[in-house]
């Protein structure tokens, strides 16, 4: 086109303005330079410049006390943790450049998988490169066209992703809503192939799931169920294998979903499961299949931090303590929270909107915390939340050191 | 249940849902004229389905833009039954 020419039909637009595949993401653009206009910190873009235990680092260079990084266990710098993970560098080298199911099989995923039967005390266990992928391959693999998956609303977003790339009926439920999730199941057609899929915790809220009457329920139904346990693992149940443990159910779900990225202290995914034919996933499951496995260094902290946990009796009960004083605490101070009554390591605090809920986060950061901010659409009833997980590193002091930031920070941005 | 009927209990069922009190035609789309986000969906889906007693799955929520694709995936899923 010559220069200078305004075509009438072609309104004139500036350079790199033009629509393409990105204009679908111009309003949150838009939304994220509103925020950060306004001198915020940005909520997504911070940087932990040292980390110095699994409960305190240097983030944008102020000391900090981290309260917002699911390590509940604080497994993170266990001192055999970090030797099994070296060893495993210097004997079989810095990663496997293979798929499961070529050449990336060493002893070390093997291992793995034989301390999650152990731990789970169950037939099966297949490791992932995430948990994220866990969800997506055994979901996608396992309910495929003409098959049901009644899930909860609020499901992560791996389940959401696995639910869709296998193609199978997609039936959501009101959140931790018994009766709708039985009217549901009721009304599959007859001869369908049935999957419920349920959260032990919801870590937007932290509020567990009433597994024992929806499994039941399930099960009536002829459904199969799978449990994902990714904030429940090491922690919840007297073993540590979750909110199934504790809720006695762990016989009656068909697979249970974990992440190593949270309690167990590195990066993986899992599935475990009793069910004879489980095996054969491993040939079928894309996302098992066609990714490379994880590092020898990985699979050998995860294994180590797996066996320890299973004797992390003490660990969890101070965890416990810090989760009630903490929720107990923020309650006392005024603060609006996402349950009654703690329920689990994540304690959220309901913002009012997502200017104060930014303001309120920056604050803290300020004061040396840092905590998870979760904004809408991520969230339930588009809430804005300030999401705390503590972790059984916390001391009884540091809990308290939290509280009294939380109560500067609240009253300066006149929440509280 | 015919269509009318199918149309006339919809309409009923709509109404808590529609707080602007929009004109309801076989082409007022959900998303556009309605403003439905995706928690309002679920609930003013969960009513429909109790009321007929049928599954309205996400995916067949995905091919209904309109009232009136809706009244007519509705009617069809009764008539299946
Ligand atoms: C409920 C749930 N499932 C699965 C995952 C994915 O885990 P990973 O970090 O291992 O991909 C997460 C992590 O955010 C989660 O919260």
């Amino acid at each position: 086109m010559s220069e200078g020419i305004s075509q009438p039909d072609k309104p004139e637009t500036l350079e790199g303005e033009s629509r393409d595949l990105f204009s679908k993401f111009d309003d949150l653009i838009a939304m994220r330079e509103g925020l950060l206009a306004s001198g915020q910190e940005d909520p997504f873009n911070l940087v932990m410049e040292k980390v110095l235990s699994p409960t305190r680092a240097i983030c944008n260079g102020r000391d900090t006390i981290l309260l917002g990084t699911y390590n509940y266990m604080g497994m993170t710098f266990d001192p055999d943790v970090v030797e099994a993970g070296k060893q495993a560098l210097e004997d079989f080298g810095s990663g496997t450049t293979g798929s499961r199911v070529l050449n990336g099989t060493y002893q070390g995923h093997k291992e793995c998988e034989d301390a999650l039967r152990e731990f789970y005390a169950m037939d099966h266990a297949m490791v992932f490169s995430t948990g994220y992928q866990a969800n997506l391959g055994i979901i996608s693999t396992i309910a495929g066209k003409g098959d049901y998956i009644v899930l909860d609303i609020d499901s992560h977003a791996s389940i959401w992703d696995g639910c869709a790339m296998g193609k199978a009926e997609v039936v959501p439920f009101k959140h931790n809503d018994l009766e709708a999730m039985e009217k549901r199941l009721r009304r599959i057609p007859e001869g369908a192939g049935k999957l419920v899929v349920l959260e032990g915790v919801y870590s937007m809220l932290g509020d567990i799931a009433p597994l024992k009457e929806m499994v039941a329920v399930a099960k009536k139904y002829g459904a199969m169920v799978l449990v994902d346990e990714a904030h429940s693992m090491g922690f919840i149940g007297e073993h540590g294998r979750g909110v199934c443990e504790q809720a006695g159910v762990i016989d009656d779900v068909d697979f249970i979903i974990g992440t190593f990225s949270k309690s167990v202290g590195t990066v993986g995914g899992f599935c475990v499961s009793n069910h004879p034919k489980f095996e054969i996933l491993r040939l079928v499951c894309r996302p098992y299949v066609f990714t490379a496995s994880l590092p020898p260094s990985v699979v050998a902290t995860a294994a180590t931090s797996i066996r320890k946990l299973m004797h992390g009796s003490n660990k969890r009960a101070h965890l416990w303590e810090n989760s009630k004083r903490l929720h107990g605490g923020l309650k006392d101070l005024g603060f609006e929270l996402g349950t009654e009554e703690p329920q689990s390591a994540i304690v959220a605090v309901i913002m009012p909107d997502l200017e104060r809920g930014a303001a309120m986060w920056e604050a803290l950061l300020k004061e040396g915390l840092y905590v998870n901010l979760a904004r809408p659409p991520a969230t339930p009833a588009n809430m804005t939340l300030l999401r705390c997980s503590l972790c059984a590193e916390h001391s009884e002091e540091e809990v308290e050191t939290i509280l009294g930031m939380f109560k500067r920070a609240g009253k300066a941005v006149g929440i509280i | 249940m015919d269509r009318p009927e199918t149309d006339q209990t919809i309409r009923r069922l709509i109404d808590p849902f529609n707080k602007k009190g929009v004109e309801i035609t076989e082409a007022t789309t959900f998303a556009g004229d309605l403003e439905f986000d995706s928690l309002t969906v679920m609930d003013f889906v969960a009513a429909i389905e109790d009321e007929f007693d049928v599954i309205i799955s996400m995916n067949q929520q995905a091919e209904i833009e309109t009232y009136g694709q809706l009244v007519g995936a509705v009617h069809k899923l009764q008539a299946d039954r």
